[in-house]
């Protein structure tokens, strides 16, 4: 990506760029810079614009009430030697992202496997399985407190029926966050859609003619399907990893953070220092340190993806 | 090519199979179409279990083990969710927020794509990979200055703050927008330009019509979207007469926290547009998801 910045930007100097344009170019300019207007206001006001306030915010304490008072690094000294919460709140959202992001990597690869079979009535699996995805969170998580209630709820119904006896779920601090790992699975048909787009995206040949050479399915699957699969598994999987770090509504709603802060992901303590007890300078801190934690795994995950992404545009280059 | 040309000799008892196609591809059906429908039940089973709440008696719902046919069918807990919130103005303000979101996101992503598809300025190519850059940016670290800026313009407690910025594009849609853009012959522009169309026009007449697919897919994802959305109304709504179906649901609990009964049924309430969005769209919508995760 980088790359691509520096290329473009060869020449340097806009006005000369302007100077050295016929009317009609300029007028072309012109009307596309009133095209793209929307998105550079929403850019400065809403993206740029907040990212820099946040930054010197942080470095502020400030309740709203009051007028913000200049504090230095004194925020991020303070959540680094002093705040039991924010160790709390990384630890669960880590663990969260460390056991739900492969999880759902393979099980929604598997799944798309599956859908993309030859069989009748698929298209009435594909749509079935992408429901949870769309469906409000907040229904979602209401219904799944409903599920894993102790007492009366259908998954310690069937685990008795195995003859295993339920945890408490939500109410139990060793249960909690593995019961909101659950829920999140639950959806993982939005993956697979995706994953099943990349599929069906494979050339058919190449499988046609492993099979002439005798591959079987799981040869085939190892050699062709995988790294074929692997851009698209990349892309989900640093999407992925920006959304597991933002989960907020599941925990805000079953759990409130509980029991015993099983379950207090990093948002959920963001929302509570800004909106809760209106620590703007706290929270911005606290979001910026998130932020740069998940830029930091980001960078790792694009460092690794030449060893592991497999382009087929620039493996033809190569060959050439 | 340096991929390990695979042996002719290996795959065992698999291979062995093979003498008889037939067997062996419906071995491979039946038990396809076996895990599919084991499959279907994970998916299905917590969506059945909401139904059968939402219209079962009080007495049948604290049973164990559980039943999962009402008997009888109990219809009385949906009008209770109305006596108990103001569900019509929740679903009035959800709308109307909706409404704005969708005509916002439209137009300015049309626009913005345009622009970025079509017309050529300094700095285009820098711009739109800026563009890609803000879909990785995490929300939270603008969140806080966002809602400070907000209440400096004392928007507060007003749908403004859920509804303005949709009319400065998202660089998703944008994103999916321009690539379709991309894929239309530019002879079209010229035609149309030489029979007098300014740029605008060439716009509005000429490419939209043209692109109804990803429009579905910006429409669609936005009132899934919009409709969903938690954290937005439950930071700028504070007000119950202003609340949003998300919060309402939430409220609603806050009411009743035991009332599964009234839960499940004003769930399935909740569930209920996004479902019929998510039907009438369904294969647009698919596809479309598709051609973005093609991109990696």
């Amino acid at each position: 990506m980088t790359r691509n910045v520096a290329r473009t930007h060869q020449p340097l100097n806009l006005f000369d760029m302007w100077r050295g344009m016929s009317r009609q170019a300029r007028r072309e300019a012109i009307e596309g810079y009133i095209c793209i207007s929307p998105w550079l206001i929403g850019f400065v006001m809403f993206v740029a614009g907040p990212i820099l306030a946040s930054l010197v915010l942080s470095l502020t304490y400030w309740d709203i009430g009051s007028a913000p008072r200049w504090v230095g690094m004194q925020n991020y000294v303070e959540i680094f030697t002093n705040d039991g919460d924010f160790l709390q709140a990384l630890k669960v959202t880590l663990t969260y992202a460390v056991v739900t992001l492969p999880l759902h990597l393979v099980l929604g690869l598997a799944l798309s496997l599956l859908l993309n079979l030859r069989l009748r009535g698929m298209n009435f699996y594909r749509t079935l399985f992408y429901i949870p995805a769309v469906l409000p969170i907040v229904a979602v998580t209401m219904l799944w407190i409903w599920i894993f209630n102790p007492e009366f709820g259908v998954i310690n119904h069937l685990l008795s029926l195995v003859g295993i006896e339920g945890p408490t779920w939500f109410h139990s601090p060793r249960w909690a966050l593995p019961g909101l790992m659950l829920l999140g699975l639950w959806g993982v048909g939005g993956g697979a859609v995706i994953y099943l787009a990349g599929l069906q995206n494979i050339p058919p040949h190449l499988y046609e003619a492993a099979e002439i050479d005798g591959a079987n399915i799981w040869r085939r699957f190892w050699r062709i399907t995988l790294p074929l699969l692997t851009p698209t598994l990349f892309f989900q999987l640093v999407l992925n990893l920006i959304a597991t770090f933002q989960v907020f509504t599941q925990s805000y709603i079953a759990t409130q953070g509980g029991p015993l802060q099983a379950t207090f992901f990093y948002m959920l303590y963001i929302y509570n220092k800004a909106f809760g007890t209106l620590r703007m300078g706290y929270g911005s801190a606290l979001a910026w340190i998130l932020t740069l934690i998940i830029l930091a795994v980001t960078l790792l995950v694009f460092r690794s993806s030449p060893h592991w992404v497999y382009y087929e545009a620039e493996r033809r280059k190569e060959d050439a | 090519m340096n991929v390990q040309s695979p042996t002719t000799q290996g795959g065992g008892w698999f291979s062995q199979l093979r003498w008889n196609r037939r067997v062996r591809s419906r071995v491979v059906s039946v038990s396809a179409h076996f895990s599919m429908i084991l499959l279907s039940l994970v998916f299905l089973i917590p969506m059945l279990w909401m139904l059968s709440t939402s219209i079962k008696s009080r007495a049948q719902t604290w049973l164990f083990p559980p039943e999962w046919i009402p008997n009888p069918v109990v219809w009385e807990h949906f009008p209770r969710i109305f006596e108990i919130a103001p569900v019509f103005l929740f679903f009035q303000n959800t709308m109307i927020i909706v409404f704005w979101n969708v005509l916002g996101q439209v137009f300015s992503t049309s626009l913005v794509a345009f622009g970025f598809a079509r017309m050529r300025f300094p700095g285009r190519d820098v711009l739109f990979i800026l563009l890609i850059a803000t879909l990785m940016i995490p929300y939270q670290v603008t969140l806080i200055p966002t809602f400070i800026l907000f209440k400096l313009f004392g928007w507060i407690n007003t749908f403004l703050p859920l509804t303005v910025p949709a009319f400065t594009g998202s660089a998703f849609f944008i994103f999916l927008m321009r690539q379709y853009l991309m894929s239309i012959p530019f002879d079209l522009d010229d035609a149309a330009r030489m029979d007098g169309c300014n740029t605008f026009q060439v716009l509005f007449f000429i490419l939209l019509p043209l692109c109804i697919p990803p429009l579905v897919i910006v429409v669609v994802f936005t009132f899934i979207g919009v409709w969903n959305d938690f954290l937005g109304p439950l930071i700028y709504l504070n007000e119950n007469t202003k609340y949003t179906i998300a919060l309402g649901l939430n409220l609603l609990r806050g009411r009743n926290r035991t009332d599964y009964n009234v839960l499940m049924a004003a769930s399935l309430l909740a569930v209920l547009p996004t479902l019929i969005v998510y039907f009438l769209a369904q294969n647009k919508l698919i596809g479309g998801i598709a051609s973005v995760g093609l991109k990696g």
